[in-house]
């Protein structure tokens, strides 16, 4: 690479919001949303039509694509692995769960005024992002960092587990919350509340998607990534990494808390199983499958993995466990930046971004 | 008498003043009968067990006192059988049969009194007398004194034990007259006990002397009413009671931290191969649980292959575990982990990956059932210290196994060639490579040891729980735990920690439940780690 | 009134005074006091590691606009000293001020950077996954809070300062490729750079000219001495004829306390020096 093809080679997608990536990517989770609604309007006759069933299914599908979109925020932005953001999904998921409940029958002592969409929104965000703050806090100003931060949030969120499996909680024990049949006064059941919720889920992951696109092509974006590569660097030339980390921390986990409030009325319960480590690092591995540091693998992470489990599972559920796991030794050994990097070396565009995480062992 | 309705076999027991009445009317109904009825001590054995022939539970035990006041030569065995529900007449004639073998539906039977077979019987064929509980104490009672008479020195010795708190009036005088006539003093102890009790009962203070500091529960609960009163009686049964209090408060501690060290113990397995990897390469492997499930169902499998010897069997498994289970790690090791070297969260993913895998071969090959390993009569059954404390063999075997491991782990660490250049490679990856010492190499040992300890762990937990796809999984949280809370590779670290955590995690559980325990221990560890990132046992120095 | 309450209710009164906002949303000035002596002081402090001392009651004063440079062997704490003053390490015993004003012991590292000292590390270490400018833009004195960075756009002046800075360390041509891909020396440069960017009050620097070429050690020993003067400079180095080139007052640190102290041609011709020094020259050679 020559100095003069630098000098004009700048990657500018790290410091320009309206750069092609974010472009393509709103673009095509644009069209594709608008694709599936005309599709699913044309009578069902037609061949093309696009069942109430696989809307509900594309609309799971986007609140993973959001928490996938929490995770590589802190992840591959921040080299913070949390292998416990499926609690913060789950407590979003319990608030919106009890809001649910609260509209047919009356619940009792505090949950009751989760009665009132605005306090359950509220909690929506509010209990994942408190939880992010007070464990965040203890953890980054203690310096926890790497693979032990990644322990400690899994022993969170198996704490988590066992303490929502507790009949004690009055959140339904192992059972969880279920019995959902009203939001805002519409039926749950109808086709054209599955249709809503689609499109908030789909139009929640494009406000998500722009909110970390501009954190990420900001100062803060740069901030962050030069603490993901040399931590101990930056306290030396004043920044407060601590509070880097807790704020992005933060912001990820209500973007999780969100994903779970909208996954709960699309999939009709939320229990403690949500809580198991094995579904945080599922997670994970969505993200490195599509790439980390680009936003849009995550999407594209979130979706491939759970169309191939969707299918996998309905044809082979022996097979699945295997492919997940084959999936996580390949993308770490093969594609260690996951889809997103052959697309951008395929581009040429080799210098896209630093093999991330090359720098982790040093923290 | 007639006012007696017959007792429901199962009847649920209505509070304790209820049974205690009936147990008063019972022995002074009995008392006098049992006169009444003397007579026919020396009738024929047919006739004792026709009285036997009742639906009044009443009846029954006169008629049982009636045996065991008899001359029979097969009274012994006739009340055990009648105890164990195996004592029956013919439906549809006069013969009396004992069941030999009652778990199948076609019952072998045999005459009761001439003990010759009798072919087979079922439920239909052979009615079975039926006792309730006031009779099975009763018949436990004769049967102790039926052997307090006869037989040798250890069925004199459980025949003693069992007489305590059971001494009646009628039966106090020829107690103590076997005592007089007894020459072993470990069984003249319990018989002394025994009748120190029926004389507190009676009111004798000085009796109490000898029941002091005595632990056995049935002591405790006789003398609880005779505390209750006024009188100076009731005033020394408090001070003995008091005693026999704190003294079991103590014991209690023991078993509880008997129990704590032996769910430390199995952390401490479980969580040792963890910290020499960890602790030698910086090796995260999520797939440490699912080499404690390898271990653990090659354990299964050598016993499958020598059905009848589970002594034999286990001590195969121990190599066998160990070697298997290493295998696997050697496998992983050259296969995965060696290509991630520096890079932790990859390696942390790529053998979560692997985890995943071999659980689902697992299911796929020997199906998600749990599958139960039986254990070698040694390691069954309980050492009973005295009546508030015993150790479970087998958790007691788990944690002398568990000391063992460490013992020679940490031998291996400091005695030879490999412990050097493990411990080398720890400190400096790079000096050590360039003093010739094979890093390599030496990372393929250290995760083969790594997995092949696992392995023993999971031999351990076979002898401890059920063999099932999912059992790694479950211990893989709590020993990254102990690890980082004991400090990252430090062999003595882990092993405080694993202790101290199942200690802690067993003292909480009385007072706020299992699951609410475990929690607390999570989120403390997790507080710890956040104030102590490097652990119990921090090394310290400029790179740190 | 005892010292930390008279403390105490001099904060409340400044709260109440009515011409002033609130402290913690004041720009974040602190003035480096040094109209009473020294920039930096150490007193006494020693520091030790699993039994190991690695300082030993380490008496140091830098004055204002000095430029002093450090020597001694291996293991004689030059690195853990510069870690006690950044707030890395926290010493056993002594005390440790800037200015006289500053107490660095209850501060922590981005505290203490943001006073104005500035530390450059033997091993560069640079944000690899940014370009050059970018590099420098993060070093850049500034409002460092998570918020502010969130809207912080790089202003002309801003602007106008990289591209300075850019000429100083001769990176021009390469001020929009990543700093992974620079060789070595431009890395030291680059991390030389971003110490300009941070305009510190006082410079640490450990092992500048390790891995540079000659005409590049001429140019940092010229950078170095030209600095000095606006700013303190503390320059730990090996290379003694670098050290020859730049030093006015030289330190020579043993053992984690002060061995010798004075002009370089004092300094190397006292004899407990050339002991320690020498000595072990002597052997190897």
């Amino acid at each position: 690479m020559t100095t003069q093809a630098t000098l004009s080679g700048r990657d500018r997608s790290r410091q320009a919001f309206l750069s092609r990536s974010t472009l393509v990517t709103s673009l095509v989770l644009i069209v594709g949303m608008l694709l599936v609604l005309v599709l699913n309007a044309l009578p069902a006759s037609n061949a093309l039509h696009v069942s109430g069933a696989t809307v509900a299914l594309l609309g799971k599908y986007f609140t993973y694509m959001l928490l996938a979109l929490a995770v590589d925020l802190i992840w591959g932005y921040l080299g913070i692995l949390s292998l416990g953001h499926g609690a913060f999904f789950a407590l979003g998921g319990y608030a919106m769960g009890l809001y649910l409940n609260a509209q047919t029958s009356a619940l009792p002592g505090w949950q009751a005024m989760m009665t009132y969409f605005p306090v359950a929104a509220l909690m929506v965000l509010l209990a994942p992002g408190l939880l992010a703050l007070a464990f965040g806090w203890l953890a980054f100003r203690s310096r926890v960092t790497g693979v032990y931060f990644s322990i400690i949030t899994q022993a969170l969120t198996f704490a988590l587990m066992l303490a929502f499996n507790r009949n004690e909680m009055g959140l339904g024990g192992s059972t969880g919350l279920t019995r959902f049949y009203e939001l805002m006064g519409f039926s749950l059941s109808s086709e054209g509340m599955t249709v809503a919720l689609f499109v908030a889920s789909g139009v929640a992951v494009l406000l998500a998607f722009w909110l970390c696109r501009a954190i990420t092509v900001s100062r803060l974006g740069r901030v962050s990534l030069a603490t993901r590569d040399a931590e101990a660097r930056m306290r030396f030339i004043g920044y407060r990494v601590d509070h880097v980390k807790l704020a992005l921390f933060v912001v990820s986990a209500m973007i999780a808390g969100v994903a779970g409030a909208l996954y709960v009325p699309q999939v009709g319960i939320i229990n403690p199983s949500t809580f198991a480590p094995l579904f945080s690092i599922e997670v994970v591995v969505w993200v490195a499958l599509g790439g980390r540091a680009t936003l849009y693998g995550a999407l594209l992470g979130a979706l491939v993995v759970n169309y191939l489990k969707t299918v996998l599972t309905g044809a082979m559920p022996d097979a699945w466990l295997f492919i997940l796991g084959a999936l996580f030794v390949l993308v770490t050994m093969v594609l260690p930046q996951g889809i997103a990097g052959v697309i951008a070396k395929w581009r040429g565009r080799r210098r896209a971004a630093v093999r991330p995480g090359q720098r982790e062992a040093s923290a | 008498m007639s006012t007696f309705k017959e007792q429901p076999a199962r009847a649920p027991l209505r509070g304790r003043n209820i049974k205690l009445l009936l147990c008063l009317l019972m022995a002074w109904s009995l008392s006098f009968i049992s006169q009444s009825v003397f007579a026919a001590t020396s009738s024929e054995p047919r006739a004792l067990l026709e009285a036997l022939d009742t639906g009044n539970f009443q009846a029954k035990g006169v008629a049982a006192q009636a045996i065991a006041d008899s001359d029979a030569e097969q009274k012994t065995r006739w009340l055990q059988a009648l105890l164990d529900g195996r004592l029956g007449k013919e439906r549809r004639g006069e013969r009396f049969y004992i069941v030999t073998d009652d778990s199948g539906r076609e019952w072998p039977i045999i005459d009761a009194i001439t003990f010759e077979d009798a072919g087979t019987g079922t439920r239909r064929t052979v009615d079975i007398f039926k006792i309730n509980n006031d009779l099975r104490t009763q018949i436990e009672g004769l049967l102790a004194s039926l052997s307090l008479s006869a037989g040798d020195e250890a069925s004199r010795l459980a025949a003693a034990r069992q007489l305590i708190g059971e001494i009646e009036a009628d039966n106090a005088a020829s107690v103590r007259q076997m005592r007089n006539e007894e020459e072993s003093d470990a069984v003249r102890q319990p018989l002394d006990v025994a009748l120190a009790l029926y004389d507190v009962q009676q009111g004798d203070a000085e009796a109490l002397d000898t029941l002091r500091g005595n632990l056995d529960t049935r002591i405790r609960n006789t003398l609880v009413p005779i505390a209750a009163g006024d009188s100076p009686l009731a005033a020394e049964a408090r001070s003995v009671l008091d005693g026999i209090e704190s003294k079991r408060v103590w014991y209690d501690r023991a078993q509880t931290l008997f129990f704590g060290l032996s769910a430390g113990s199995i952390l401490v397995l479980a969580a040792i191969g963890l910290a020499i990897t960890f602790g030698v390469m910086g090796v995260i492997n999520m797939a440490h649980g699912e080499l404690i499930m390898i271990g653990a169902y090659t354990t299964w499998l050598i016993q499958q292959a020598l059905p009848g010897q589970p002594g034999l069997a286990l001590a195969l498994a121990i190599p066998g575990g160990f070697l298997v289970a290493g295998a696997f790690g050697v496998v992983i090791e050259r296969t995965v982990i060696r290509f991630l070297k520096g890079r932790p969260l990859e390696t942390l993913l790529a053998t979560f990956g692997l985890s995943l895998i071999l659980q689902q071969l697992v299911r796929s090959v020997f199906s998600p059932l749990n599958r139960r390993v039986t254990s070698p009569e040694w390691m069954q059954g309980a050492w009973q210290i005295n009546e508030a404390l015993a150790f479970t063999l087998n958790r007691l075997g788990v944690l002398l196994f568990c000391l063992a491991v460490f013992a020679a782990l940490w031998a291996l660490m400091r005695f030879t060639r490999l412990g050097l250049e493990v411990r080398a490679v720890t400190q400096n990856r790079a000096m050590a490579r360039a003093m010739g010492v094979r890093a390599t190499r030496v990372d393929m040992l250290t995760f083969g040891l790594g997995a092949g300890v696992a392995g023993l762990a999971g031999v351990a937990l076979s002898q401890l729980t059920n063999v099932g796809p999912n059992l790694g999984q479950s211990y893989i949280v709590d020993s990254f735990l102990v690890v980082v809370f004991g400090g990252v590779g430090n062999l003595w670290g882990t092993l405080v920690a694993g202790m101290s955590l199942g200690v802690i995690n067993q003292v909480l559980q009385p007072w706020v439940g299992a699951v609410l325990a475990k929690i607390i221990v999570l989120v403390g560890v997790i507080l710890f780690i956040q104030k102590r990132p490097q652990g119990i046992f921090a090394p310290k120095g400029r790179t740190s | 009134m005892s010292g930390l309450e008279s403390a105490r209710f001099g904060r409340l009164r400044e709260l109440a005074r009515p011409d002033r906002v609130f402290d913690f949303m004041a720009p974040a000035q602190s003035p480096v006091d040094v109209r009473h002596g020294p920039i930096l002081y150490l007193e006494d402090v020693s520091v030790s590691f699993d039994g190991f001392q690695a300082i030993n009651g380490l008496n140091l004063t830098i004055d204002d606009g000095e430029l002093r440079c450090i020597i001694g062997p291996n293991g004689a704490g030059k690195t853990t000293m510069m870690d006690i003053i950044t707030g890395k390490t926290r010493p056993d015993t002594g005390q440790v001020w800037f200015g006289s004003r500053h107490n660095l012991l209850a501060l922590d590292e981005p505290q203490i950077a943001n006073l104005g000292i500035g530390r450059k590390f033997q091993k560069p270490t640079v944000f690899e996954a940014l370009d050059v400018t970018e590099n420098l833009e993060l070093a850049m004195a500034g409002e460092r809070r998570v918020w502010k960075t969130l809207l912080a756009r790089l202003d002309h002046e801003g602007q106008a300062r990289i591209d300075e800075v850019l000429e100083t360390i001769g990176l021009n041509d390469e001020r929009y490729r990543l700093a992974g891909v620079l060789s070595h020396g431009q890395k030291q440069w680059l991390e030389i750079g971003m110490l300009l960017m941070q305009r510190p009050r006082l410079l640490l620097v450990d092992e500048p000219v390790a891995g540079m070429t000659e005409p590049e050690m001429h140019r940092t020993a010229e950078l170095l001495t030209r600095l000095a003067g606006q700013q303190s400079v503390v320059v730990v180095e090996h290379d003694m004829g670098f050290v020859r080139s730049i030093a006015r007052q030289v330190t020579v640190l043993h053992q984690g306390s002060v061995l010798a102290e004075g002009s370089m041609d004092a300094v190397s011709s006292d004899p407990r020096v050339i002991e320690v020094y020498l000595g072990g020259d002597e052997e190897s050679a």
